[in-house]
């Protein structure tokens, strides 16, 4: 319906009417508009979650201390693996760009193969955002939660390093009824448990004398700013006493990392920009297979290729700011 | 680009003559991307069903508050279960204000008033041949239709719908067992909602892009009718505002269903502890209010845009200070986005940040004053025309005055205290955007009537009777809740009885009620006028009020694409209503509107609007 064919002449004004002020299709400022729109939205979510952590300045989880772990080697490696797929998507919005001159260009051969490289840059960071999830759920050291809904960590005092709780819980063998969907009229699945009971952590606690508690708490001031509180033996043997259950890993209502409200944002933030580039991918693969179709050679343009882009980018855009807020700050 | 400009001049040049696409009943009637059938389809759900069920609630539960507790048939008959023996119950009560407060604020004066007019005078007025994209402005209608559907499906649940006030604050509408409309009733209004989010982002991305690129030529931003210049900020507010809802809206839907914490925190329920901490319900409360403020201007910015070109039509008069109109919408729309901790003072926030929220909020008196003086500057001197669309823009200027003036004093801090949840509230947000809203929209329908249907005009007589009866009845109902506010009876609660203090309000609660009533019955007036004129209304002049936009140099038949031949071009703006020559003859002989086709002639001059 862009039909501008008037009647007579009128002096040419970019504002005047007739014409596109901002030299842009309406799809592209479409885009535009929703792109500010999504941007609205992260927004939100982002001003809630510096709400969130605010409030909870003196005992939020360290990122550095969460994010440590990269495929197929073992070792603490802090924010090796997040900076990898910050840059695989850095990446894919390169060839995007690309993409889109070769577009400009009216070059379908080199579309298709940045299209492609785009799409796999999409699929790899969506990958390794799963792996990131499987690995916050799994979780590596396991914690108590206090009566108080508090996260106590354990510590070697020998080496200075985390102690998991396999290293010094206590196996007490116990008998368990197992029952069996068969062998009952009302049967409910028992659902998660941890590998150790509070009992069994407590009485290992107890019987090595070099494990140290770790609250939430951290220093605000002094040589140690900025690290949690390490107690003593002694605090730590009180404190024990508030222990009420195990935690391992991650989910939306307990995690072993600290307050709840960290995993509840890192699993909601990252998810909806992670179902973000997921659609991008998807919308780039019909716009891949458009463009190997030949569907936009005949059209004359490429501008199909430049909106996804502005998506694309928007999505990169996103990321940053998740990544600076989550991982770096 | 180019390129592209080449393909689209070639891919839309047969539209200029190629009007007779063979159309089916559902391409003409039901999925339709015709702008001016997608307005009329959002005028007929939007304002007229989800219009009178919304209004209808509100007669229900205003018969609850004058007559508490008293056994009426009709409860028995529309309520069913929730009325036992004919009493309302306090549950459906609270269902009620609730539904009632949604379907208005969003289902009417939202989609239904934004959706009809600006659907129906975008293009007319900018001269374009549709919306930019036909295929989303469909889509967007049939995403509020499914929206409506939901929302209207959750009333008929077991457990009944959302109960927890039209703003949803959390752990009341977070937590099923806290009240029955917090079950599945709260999950359907979130899904309602959510797709009703993404049906007006559909509809605001066609209304901005296309005031932007399809105007037609000589149509500058200055020369736009001021109806357009309001839907555009509309939809650009729109679009700001509303995903910031739809954050407020996932967080509470993962809160509700996946047992995160993001709004609760230490909840005890029958002297157990729920495992939510850490979260907080004042940060639900910012992000709905920073949507929940700019609504109020979405809601009423149309209206205010309407009743400008009606106004300036109906008086025979330039509409007063175009620029500072515009101006003064512009500084509304963007000082909406930065007063929302108004709804909140007494949340508990930090009472300094307090005093911030009332400096900007009183500052949006300015520009609304401005709009309060040129409207009536327009109408000094001028040539009134009286008719049924004029009674209603003026009457809009009352309410928004009335309205307004208690704004000033529930912006402010100290004094909103006194009365915050109170009738005061109540009073104050009826009149400066619900009436208004709603005579805004009367005068829009009363004036483009014939617009929408081929030439056809509503009855005047039973225009007038509407407007008079809905004038007293709305200040009937509105001004006594100022006192009983005053007095102290807190908004939302199911009956007073309890507080003796309050008994000798009674009367004045039931003077309320039977206006209320009438009111109710006068909107039945107009929705007879408006069947019965669409089918049997007397077909009028081309141009009926002697109008300068370009929707009038459009022919009273329906055609997709809207002018025969070429697009018109425009040579002056909207309003050169009565203008003379040096010697004081009309421009026109005879005439005293100039339309914005007709170019200058010899000697005239431009205004210096």
């Amino acid at each position: 319906m862009e039909s501008t064919v008037t009647t007579g002449t009128a002096t040419e004004n970019v504002w005047g009417g007739g014409n596109k002020p901002l030299g842009a299709s309406y799809g592209k400022m479409m885009m535009w508009f929703f792109i500010v729109s999504d941007a609205l939205t992260f927004s939100g979510f982002l001003a809630a979650y510096g709400f969130s952590r605010f409030k909870f300045i003196e005992t939020w989880p360290i990122a550095d201390e969460v994010f440590t772990h990269v495929p197929f080697f073992h070792g603490n490696y802090p924010m090796i693996y997040v900076a990898f797929m910050t840059f695989i998507l850095i990446m894919s919005s390169v060839t995007m760009v690309l993409a889109v001159d070769a577009g400009h260009k009216m070059k379908q051969n080199a579309v298709i193969w940045y299209m492609f490289l785009t799409i796999i840059g999409g699929a790899i960071f969506v990958g390794s955002q799963a792996w990131e999830w499987a690995t916050f759920i799994k979780g590596d050291f396991g914690a108590v939660e206090t009566k108080g809904g508090r996260i106590l960590q354990f510590i070697d005092a020998e080496t200075g390093e985390r102690a998991a709780l396999s290293d010094f819980a206590k196996i007490i063998p116990s008998e368990r009824a197992n029952h069996e969907r068969k062998n009952g009229v009302w049967f409910y699945d028992e659902g998660y448990r941890p590998t150790f009971s509070m009992n069994e952590v407590t009485e290992g606690f107890l019987a090595n004398p070099n494990i140290l508690i770790r609250t939430e708490a951290i220093h605000q001031e002094g040589e140690k700013e900025g690290e949690k509180t390490l107690l003593t033996r002694e605090e730590s043997l009180e404190k024990i006493k508030d222990g009420k259950l195990v935690v391992e890993g991650a989910n939306l209502v307990r995690n072993e990392y600290g307050s709840r409200l960290f995993a509840d944002f890192f699993f909601f933030i990252t998810g909806f920009h992670g179902f973000h580039v997921f659609s991008g991918v998807v919308i780039n693969i019909i716009i891949f297979f458009n463009v190997i179709l030949g569907t936009y050679e005949r059209r004359g343009h490429y501008e199909m290729v430049e909106k996804v882009g502005l998506y694309w980018h928007f999505v990169d855009l996103v990321w940053v700011f998740v990544f600076t807020f989550f991982y770096l700050v | 680009m180019s390129v592209t400009a080449h393909a689209h001049v070639d891919d839309h040049a047969h539209d200029d003559h190629g009007h007779h696409h063979k159309e089916t009943f559902v391409t003409k009637y039901i999925f339709s991307q015709d702008h001016k059938m997608i307005a009329k389809q959002y005028f007929i759900t939007g304002v007229l069903i989800m219009g009178f069920l919304g209004i209808a609630m509100s007669l229900l539960f205003r018969m609850q508050l004058a007559w508490p507790g008293e056994s009426f048939a009709i409860f028995e008959a529309v309520l069913g279960k929730w009325a036992p023996e004919g009493v309302m119950d306090a549950d459906i009560y609270l269902a009620l204000v609730t539904i009632h407060g949604t379907l208005m604020v969003f289902f009417v004066l939202t989609q239904g008033l934004s959706g009809t007019f600006s659907n129906l005078l975008i293009p007319l007025q900018i001269g374009a041949r549709d919306m930019a994209s036909g295929f989303m402005n469909m889509l967007s209608f049939w995403m509020f239709f499914v929206s409506c559907v939901v929302m209207v499906a959750s009333l008929f649940i077991e457990a009944g719908p959302a109960a927890a006030g039209w703003t949803i604050y959390p752990p009341l509408s977070a937590l099923p067992m806290a009240q029955p409309g917090s079950g599945l009733g709260m999950t359907l209004w979130l899904v309602s909602m959510a797709i009703f989010i993404a049906s007006s982002l559909l509809g605001s991305l066609n209304y901005v892009v296309t005031v932007i690129n399809l105007r037609t030529k000589g149509m500058s931003m200055t020369r736009l009718p001021l109806t357009i210049w309001a839907f555009f900020v509309t939809a650009i507010i729109g679009i700001i505002s509303f995903p910031v809802l739809l954050s407020a809206a996932l967080l509470l839907i993962m809160d509700r269903s996946f047992g995160t914490s993001f709004f609760l925190s230490d909840i005890f329920i029958q002297g157990e502890v729920l495992h939510y901490q850490g979260g907080s319900p004042v940060l639900f409360e910012h992000l709905f209010w920073f949507l929940g403020h700019p609504e109020v201007y979405i809601v009423l910015l149309p209206a205010l845009g309407i009743t400008s070109e009606i106004m300036s039509t109906n008086a025979r008069k330039p509409i007063f200070g175009y620029r500072a109109m515009i101006a003064s919408i512009l500084a509304i729309a963007f000082l909406s986005t930065i007063v929302w901790g108004h709804h909140m003072f007494i949340s508990g926030m930090n009472p300094f940040l307090g005093s911030v929220f009332t400096f900007t909020t009183l500052l949006i008196a300015i520009p609304s004053a401005v709009k309060a003086f040129n409207y009536i500057t327009t109408l000094w001197k001028g040539n009134l025309q009286l008719n049924p669309a004029m009674l209603f823009s003026i009457g809009l200027v009352s309410t928004f005055i009335t309205g307004g003036l208690t704004g000033i004093i529930l912006g402010d801090s100290t004094l909103d205290i006194n009365v915050h949840d109170t009738y005061f509230v109540v009073a104050h947000f009826h009149l400066v955007m619900g009436i208004s809203a709603l005579y805004g929209m009367f005068a829009g329908v009363y004036h483009w009537f014939p617009k929408m249907f081929e030439g056809k005009m509503m009855n005047k007589n039973l225009g007038y009777v509407h407007f008079w009866v809905t004038a007293i009845c709305a200040y009937g109902v509105f001004f006594p809740m100022h006192f009983v506010g005053m007095a102290g009876v807190p908004r939302r609660y199911y009956q007073n009885t309890a507080f003796p203090m309050f008994d000798e309000l009674t009367d004045v609660q039931v003077l309320m009620t039977v206006f209320a009533l009438i009111a109710g019955l006068a909107q039945l007036v107009f929705v007879y006028n408006f069947i019965s004129s669409v089918f049997y209304g007397k077909v009028g002049p081309q141009n009926p009020w002697k109008s300068n936009t370009l929707e009038w140099t459009t022919g009273t038949k329906h055609i997709h694409g809207n002018w025969e031949g070429a697009i018109p071009e425009v040579h002056r703006w909207a309003y050169d209503y009565s203008k003379v020559d040096e010697n004081g003859e009309y421009i026109i002989p005879g005439q005293d509107f100039v339309p914005q086709t007709v170019p200058l002639q010899k000697d005239e001059e431009e205004l210096q609007h």
